[in-house]
């Protein structure tokens, strides 16, 4: 398919129905994320890189017939290795047997919040999130190193950043009255994970789409007067030093690492103050690396069309 | 007033159905971008609306009730403000609308596909 804004479009479409696939299958936290990260904000940042590049597809020469068949024998071996797995869903299955049941059974107990997926994340896996959260950052460090902004781009930008968009009454009419909406539900879906489905990533990547969407109504330069460049690169920082430093004041109050159980007096309570705070973390990491990215974008565009 | 309340909210269902239906229909048969855009605009707002409304009658709670109200309010901000401004893009990067005059002239210039 040579039209990329058409593999765009479809591979949105593709994320939204597999979050209604996750949906059926009652796991909501996925259906969220894969909703709120596949197919919205990745669909942004596709669109936001196709302005920078060439809508169509180049024709290539080679004939990737290799390709083709290397891709097709090593579906068909994964295919056949999963014959040897157990059905779905079926109970004696290893998956079924290991650390799920205790996670579904103490979680209460121990943790004390009723979305175990939360439970799961923050606290018994709180390690892979810690990594999860790095890989984000460090992407985020990607972005910003590679699409460095020359001072004199900044400056012609700064003097004349369009913000064309701004005559249309109907959508400024309309965003005004939904973005405030947006960031509130953005700041529940963090504060509430601890109780319906939602985190510190959804809540993150929600943040950022409103404020994305206010730039792309207002111009760059409006929205950089609150989130300033500088800012937000600490703040992709502070979500990791956040996260992290749980973890250390753990070690240094006498637990394992991201051991919230010693944080205060009562394990449950230290529990929710550190998941609390780590999904804070995420979501701060999350929301500035993806305003960050859009950012990104935007100025290297409107450099490009002050340059011609 | 139960069953009331079943049959009406049974009528909203099905005539919510029915637009969603003639939208998809639209969408893929009318002649040129803004008309189909015109038809999307139908599913998302008859079609969805009659279709919450439908459901909000079936609510068994107001928790229910005051959410689905809440996304039917969203959908039609949302749904109706993406269709203008999808026309607006549209009309600003030079697409014309097909109308009687220019249907003859120029057909291979309207794109087949939006």
């Amino acid at each position: 398919m040579g039209d990329l804004f058409a593999v765009v479009m479809l591979s949105g479409i593709y994320s939204l129905l597999s979050a209604a696939l996750f949906l059926d299958l009652h796991a909501v936290d996925v259906a969220f994320t894969e909703a709120s990260v596949g197919a919205g904000i990745s669909t942004l940042l596709f669109l936001a890189t196709l302005k920078l590049v060439p809508r169509y597809d180049k024709k290539s020469r080679y004939k990737p017939a290799l390709a083709l068949g290397v891709v097709v024998v090593t579906g068909a071996l994964l295919i056949y290795g999963t014959l040897d797995m157990p059905h779905f869903g079926k109970a004696d299955a290893p998956v079924h047997e290991h650390v799920a049941p205790r996670y579904l059974n103490e979680s209460m107990d121990e943790i004390g919040i009723p979305n175990v997926v939360t439970s799961v994340l923050a606290s018994y896996r709180g390690f892979d999130t810690l990594g999860e959260v790095v890989v984000i950052f460090t992407a985020g460090i990607g972005v910003m190193s590679l699409l460095r902004i020359s001072r004199q781009a900044k400056k012609e930008a700064k003097s004349k950043t369009p913000a064309d968009m701004q005559q249309q009454v109907i959508l400024r009419v309309v965003a005004k009255m939904m973005i405030p909406l947006i960031l509130i539900f953005a700041l529940y879906v963090q504060f509430h994970g601890d109780y319906s489905p939602g985190g510190g990533f959804q809540a993150g990547v929600i943040f950022a789409a409103g404020i994305i969407l206010y730039t792309m109504l207002f111009g760059l330069s409006t929205a950089q007067l609150v989130f300033k460049r500088k800012v937000l690169e600490l703040f992709t920082a502070i979500g990791v030093f956040l996260y992290a430093g749980v973890g250390f004041v753990c070690l240094f109050m006498g637990g394992n690492f991201l051991d919230y159980d010693v944080l205060r007096h009562d394990p449950v309570h230290g529990q929710h103050l550190g998941i609390l705070l780590v999904e804070l973390g995420v979501g701060i990491t999350v929301a500035s690396v993806m305003m960050t990215i859009f950012f990104k974008f935007t100025w290297r565009t409107v450099k490009h069309k002050y340059n011609q | 007033m139960e069953m009331l309340l079943d049959i009406l909210s049974w009528i909203l269902l099905a005539s919510g159905s029915f637009f969603c239906l003639t939208g998809a229909l639209g969408l893929l048969r009318f002649p040129d971008f803004f008309t189909r855009i015109h038809a999307t605009g139908i599913t998302d707002t008859m079609g969805a609306g009659l279709i919450l409304i439908g459901l909000m009658l079936q609510a068994s709670n107001w928790i229910v009730f005051a959410k689905l109200f809440i996304i039917l309010l969203f959908s039609l901000l949302a749904a109706a403000t993406a269709c203008h401004a999808m026309a607006k893009a549209a009309i600003k990067s030079g697409l014309k609308p097909q109308t009687k005059d220019n249907r003859e002239i120029e057909p291979e210039e309207q794109p087949s596909k939006p």
